[in-house]
């Protein structure tokens, strides 16, 4: 046992931690901006828009991380576009893991943003505009804090998501141990391999992470939330 | 100057088609809910949009379809209390004051502290408004909106959402309050005891147009309309048949009343407040009626008796109010026989 996790390669525990970070904060201004754009729509058009925008989290991760190697792969045009104008590549490399990640998790933000937008008082925008406030303004200092518990656990849950993204990451970023190989990945391949301590080790790497990432957050932002009642 | 309002709005099965103007003082819109009230509102701030009109605000036009202007809200610069009040939940009192003011720091912190004292909320100032009390919510919204030093007020419905025993007491706070700021204020409700306190002027408003416009005491004295007497609390109107120059049909209550003023052709009703009837032993008056009693009921202040033309069982009841002297003196007493309709109490309306 203990020799075995002295041989451990830590490497996807930090690669997976990065991916999710990374990927969590893109998803929180995207699914931010997202649901205050739907929040402005009529009825069709954001029935049909949200449809759009949450279809990431009811298919298969695969289909996701087929949609995105025919977006970025080098033998396609917008892929070989980006390779040879801006040598940015995406398949087989970290930003790879994070744009799967962010691709799975945005859904998640973003349908817990628009159902905490929608909780909001719509006359307390108002009257911040009969105040001569400008959008932007109550925006950032009503609605936002307002919708604060939505979003923290909007976040929470697409964090969680990010980092045991395994279908799409392993379909653009592939497994390169060092460079791509994410918790989740590791899991699957040293199951392949047959090496099922390894694997075990991993799982229950990844099973205290998320815990403690869960209970940290929802401590924090409890505190701040007086307004939330016991049910008694 | 003051406030120009002539607009109209579609929705599916219900048209608002108003047309008004303020002259200093407060202005009431007064009418049923649904009937558009607060939509007028609305739109003259600018939250909703119009479809068609003008809306000029001292001088300055805020909305005009034809010239294609449409300021935003912010630029109207209209002062706007919500029914709710729309306090910003996340913030305290103080904060709620702070965040849209513009300015110095210091100048800023100078003026709050002084609303802050004008307004009696002092010791209040780092509470959330979930922690104070409806009345206290309500100075916070009013302190808050003339800090922006709006050039008109609007009310919607500023007192509905407060209990009766605080009610009384606020109305005389909020009448001084605003008093003191001298700007024009208009307020809706579907309570006509409180457009009578607050408005000099008033328009009554049904079904998304207004069917009359003047000063209160004229409006509640000859309400000229039956929708509008109904508005302005009018319990007993009957439809009539002209009779003759002074001298009317009330089929409704089966009777004939004789009229102070000439009856028009346009006349289709007549009404009469409750309080105005009064019981007499003998028929010596005119328009005195016999009745029979066909109902009871009793508020803290008042007895309603309800009664029918005793000559004609199938006719509709009528409304008398009479005031109590006090509280044991509870319960239906034997009433004379007869009521007289004074003449000149009488409503003709179309």
């Amino acid at each position: 046992m203990a020799e075995m996790i002295s041989k451990i390669d830590w490497s996807p525990l930090f690669i997976s931690l990065k991916t999710g970070i990374v990927a969590t904060i893109m998803a929180f201004f995207f699914g931010v901006a997202a649901a205050r754009f739907i929040m402005k729509l009529n009825n069709t058009t954001k029935a049909f828009m949200d449809g759009l925008l949450t279809l990431p989290l009811v298919l298969p991760p695969t289909v996701a991380g087929f949609f995105l190697l025919l977006i970025f792969s080098l033998r396609r045009p917008f892929g070989k576009y980006l390779y040879t104008q801006f040598d940015i590549k995406m398949v087989q490399t970290w930003p790879g893991c994070v744009i799967a990640a962010f691709v799975i998790a945005f859904p998640l933000m973003y349908r817990n943003a628009r159902a905490a937008f929608e909780q909001v008082d719509v006359n307390v925008i108002y009257a911040g505009r009969t105040l001569g406030m400008s959008e932007r303004k109550i925006f950032w200092k009503v609605v936002v804090p307002v919708a604060a518990p939505g979003l923290a656990s909007g976040t929470v849950l697409a964090f969680a998501r990010a980092i045991g993204e395994y279908g799409a990451t392993s379909m653009l970023a592939g497994n390169i141990l060092g460079k791509t190989r994410t918790v989740s990945v590791a899991i699957a391949s040293e199951v392949a391999a047959g090496n099922w301590d390894t694997a075990a080790f991993w799982v229950c790497v990844i099973v205290i992470l998320s815990f403690l990432i869960v209970a940290l957050i929802n401590l924090i932002s409890g505190k701040n939330m007086k307004n939330i009642h016991r049910w008694m | 100057m003051g406030l120009e309002v002539q607009m109209e709005k579609k929705f599916p099965g219900f048209q608002l088609n108003v047309d008004f103007h303020t002259e200093g003082g407060c202005m009431g819109i007064l009418g049923a809910s649904g009937c558009g009230k607060s939509m007028t509102l609305k739109c003259i701030a600018g939250i909703e949009k119009s479809d068609k009109g003008k809306i000029v605000l001292n001088g300055r036009i805020l909305y005009d379809s034809e010239k294609k202007i449409s300021l935003s809200v912010q630029e109207r610069n209209v002062g706007y209390l919500f029914q709710n009040y729309a306090l910003f939940p996340t913030m305290t009192v103080e904060q709620n004051l702070a965040v849209a003011m513009k300015g110095k720091k210091r100048e800023k912190e100078q003026k709050i502290k002084e609303q802050i004292r004008r307004f009696r909320l002092e010791g209040l100032e780092r509470r959330y408004p979930s922690q104070i009390s409806g009345g206290q919510q309500q100075r916070v919204a009013l302190a808050r909106m003339l800090l922006h030093q709006p050039e008109i007020i609007m009310l919607d419905e500023p007192f509905s959402a407060l209990d009766g025993f605080l009610k009384d007491e606020l109305q005389l706070e909020m009448l001084e309050l605003l008093k003191d700021y001298g700007k024009d204020v208009l307020m809706v409700s579907h309570s006509r005891d409180e457009i009578f306190r607050f408005c000099d002027r008033l328009i009554l408003l049904e079904d998304g147009k207004s069917i009359l416009k003047g000063s209160t005491a004229e409006v509640f004295s000859n309400p000229e309309k039956m929708e509008a007497a109904k508005l302005t609390g009018c319990k007993n109107i009957s439809a009539v048949q002209k009779m003759g120059t002074y001298e009317i049909y009330a089929k409704d209550w089966d009777f004939v009343l004789k009229t102070k003023e000439p009856v028009g052709d346009e006349i289709r009703y007549v009404g009469i407040r409750g309080h105005f009837i009064y019981p007499v032993w003998e028929k010596t008056e005119e328009n005195t009626m016999e009745i029979a009693i066909a109902g009871y009921m009793e508020t803290p202040f008042e007895k309603q008796y309800l009664f029918r033309n005793a000559c004609a069982p199938g006719s509709s009841r009528i409304w008398w109010m009479q005031k109590k002297d006090n509280f044991e003196d509870g319960g239906q007493e034997k009433l004379p026989p007869y009521m007289v309709f004074p003449k000149e109490a009488l409503m003709l309306l179309r």
